[in-house]
């Protein structure tokens, strides 16, 4: 008894909250739009019975997204801006895991704080931080003006320059701590064989350490691309009008155009994207696991 | 390797300059006399007082507090539930869901999470203000605590529950006597999540209110998306100055407790 209590609970309210919400939005987004409240129809009615409601529903808003440029412009879009961003966050997180995991032990316990401290302060400040620095007359342009690099200011706020930075910076510290959990397991024996063995550092740095920090690479990744290609406040608060980004798109279709049954489709669509990155991910989270056993 | 390379330390240097310039730099200039951000025109704290009387903000920090208390204390007590059933329970008719549905929500974007949320809402007729966004707040940040306890209950010793029930414990007394006291760090951790998460939520939290109800994310992002401006740079480093004595705090206070553990361990094995 309390162990069916014990399941019942949890498993009840994810249920509730988290499949029947979903199922209902898998049923609007094959609904058409209506001037109604709520505005689309058809309505389920038990007079009618269940035969006749769903020979209403069809696939016309998924059609609708593959006709308008709009739509697929803004997936093709979130995927570039969420490839480019997740590389540039490999570049700039990779060093800082590999300093992290060389410095010594009592070090090393302040740096990883010191790491996931921004990850605490709220996502919203940090991307706030960013508008300060990168406008027309921020304090890069103003730096640059100043010591003489640039004659007129640089446009960076407002363009997919500005979202790649956003997304690198906010989501840093998923890239570095995997990555430094991996490069901080590494036998350092093995470095030091390599180039024993005529190795020059560099060699022995991708022929030794890349391929066994690559676990803690590729996990990084995926944190970094899965929540970035469904991003919405990092391109509404620092890209321009031009940065499509479905999460964007998703956000305006519902509540500016009040197209609920379009906003779902667009959700079912990105949702069936994400299941390969998810997959890959967990299939490389598992094949960790096993290696640690 | 001993001796830290040059390399090394310019990397980290780098790095962890481009971590804090930006929050260093909103700090500084929360504290600009001037109107104008951009433009250094001496110190003043004005900007702190002319926030303590701005009332819709100190309303909207009110709904978010209360939001966030409610939802995390609720999630830990679900998310703790759920993963002593993922860890414990065995198989069970449907297991695969359940764990589906507690690792779903953390790759979920938050934009189809919100929406999906907002349509259950009106669908069951349900209005919308503090009780949805803890309702929602709530779903998602249980399947964080879960999967911070369950990584505790994982390597949990079972010998010792099982040592209390031996000695004569109900199962309920073995949880509370034995159980919780060891997997509460993760627990308390766990609930730390949940409450950041829910404070800082903005997307969930824009889709699942109502008229009557803002938090102080939504406040901050329609104040934001006009601009710069000096009063959300004092929030802002409000904001982080709690942070960052609460995560120093919480730091220093575990490792006084592994210093006390570790003491009382040798003074243990001494006697």
């Amino acid at each position: 008894m309390r162990r069916f209590f014990l399941i019942a609970t949890p498993y009840a309210w994810l249920l509730l909250l988290f499949l029947a919400p979903f199922a209902i939005v898998v049923k609007i987004s094959l609904s058409d739009y209506d001037l109604a409240i709520p505005p689309y129809t058809p309505q389920f009615s038990w007079d009618e019975g269940t035969g006749a409601y769903i020979r209403q529903l069809d696939f016309e808003n998924f059609l609708f997204l593959t006709e308008d440029d709009l739509y697929w412009k803004a997936y093709l879009s979130s995927f570039k801006i969420a490839t480019i961003s997740t590389l540039l966050t490999l570049l700039v997180g990779y060093p800082l895991a590999y300093g992290m995991a060389r410095a010594s032990a009592e070090w090393r316990t302040t740096l990883m704080m010191l790491v996931i401290l921004p990850f605490w302060t709220s996502f919203l400040i940090r991307v706030y931080a960013w508008k300060g620095i990168l406008s027309n007359e921020g304090y890069l342009n103003q730096l640059l003006l100043w010591t003489g690099i640039v004659d007129t200011p640089l446009t960076i706020l407002n363009t997919n320059t500005a979202v790649y930075i956003g997304i690198v910076y906010t989501y840093l510290p998923f890239m570095v701590l995997p990555i430094y959990s991996a490069l901080e397991r590494l036998d350092t024996s093995l470095i030091e064989a390599a180039e024993d063995l005529g190795c020059s550092r560099l060699t022995a740095f991708w022929l030794v350490t890349i391929p066994l920090s690559r676990t803690g690479i590729i996990a990084g990744c995926f944190l970094v691309f899965i929540p970035a290609l469904g991003e919405f406040v990092i391109p509404s608060l620092l890209g321009g009008s031009d940065t499509l980004m479905i999460g964007k798109v998703l956000w305006e279709e519902f509540f500016s155009n009040r197209d609920w049954p379009v906003a779902s489709a667009v959700a079912v669509i990105l949702l069936l994207l994400l299941v390969v990155p998810i997959v890959l991910f967990q299939r490389n989270q598992q094949k960790q696991q096993e290696a640690e056993q | 390797m001993n001796k830290i390379s040059w390399f090394n330390v310019v990397s980290l240097t780098l790095g962890f300059a481009f971590l804090y310039i930006p929050m260093i730099i909103l700090i500084i200039f929360s504290f600009n006399e001037s109107k104008l951000v951009t433009v250094w025109a001496g110190f003043s704290t004005k900007w702190y007082g002319e926030l303590l009387q701005n009332e819709a903000f100190l309303d909207a920090a009110w709904v978010t507090l209360k939001v966030a208390v409610f939802s995390s204390t609720i999630a830990t007590v679900l998310g703790t539930m759920a993963a002593y059933v993922m860890v414990r329970s065995g198989r069970f008719w449907g297991r695969t869901l359940f764990s589906g549905m507690i690792y779903a929500p953390l790759v979920m974007p938050e934009v189809i999470t919100g929406l999906s949320l907002l349509l259950l809402f009106i669908g069951i007729g349900l209005d919308r203000g503090v009780l949805t966004i803890v309702l929602a707040h709530t779903t998602f940040s249980m399947c964080y605590v879960s999967v911070v306890v369950s990584s505790r209950l994982v390597t949990f010793d079972r010998s010792l529950e099982e040592a209390a029930l031996d000695l004569g414990c109900s199962s309920a007394q073995a949880f509370r006597l034995v159980t919780l006291p060891i997997i509460a760090p993760a627990v308390i951790s766990g609930w730390l999540l949940a409450f950041t998460l829910s404070l800082d939520d903005l997307v969930i939290a824009s889709f699942t209110t109502g008229p009557s109800a803002t938090t102080l994310p939504i406040k901050i992002y329609s104040a934001m998306r006009l601009g710069v401006s000096p009063e959300i740079n004092a929030l802002s480093t409000i904001m982080i100055a709690i942070v960052t004595v609460g995560v120093i705090g919480a730091s220093l206070l575990a490792k006084q407790q592994m210093l006390r553990k570790r003491r009382e361990e040798q003074q243990a094995v001494r006697s």
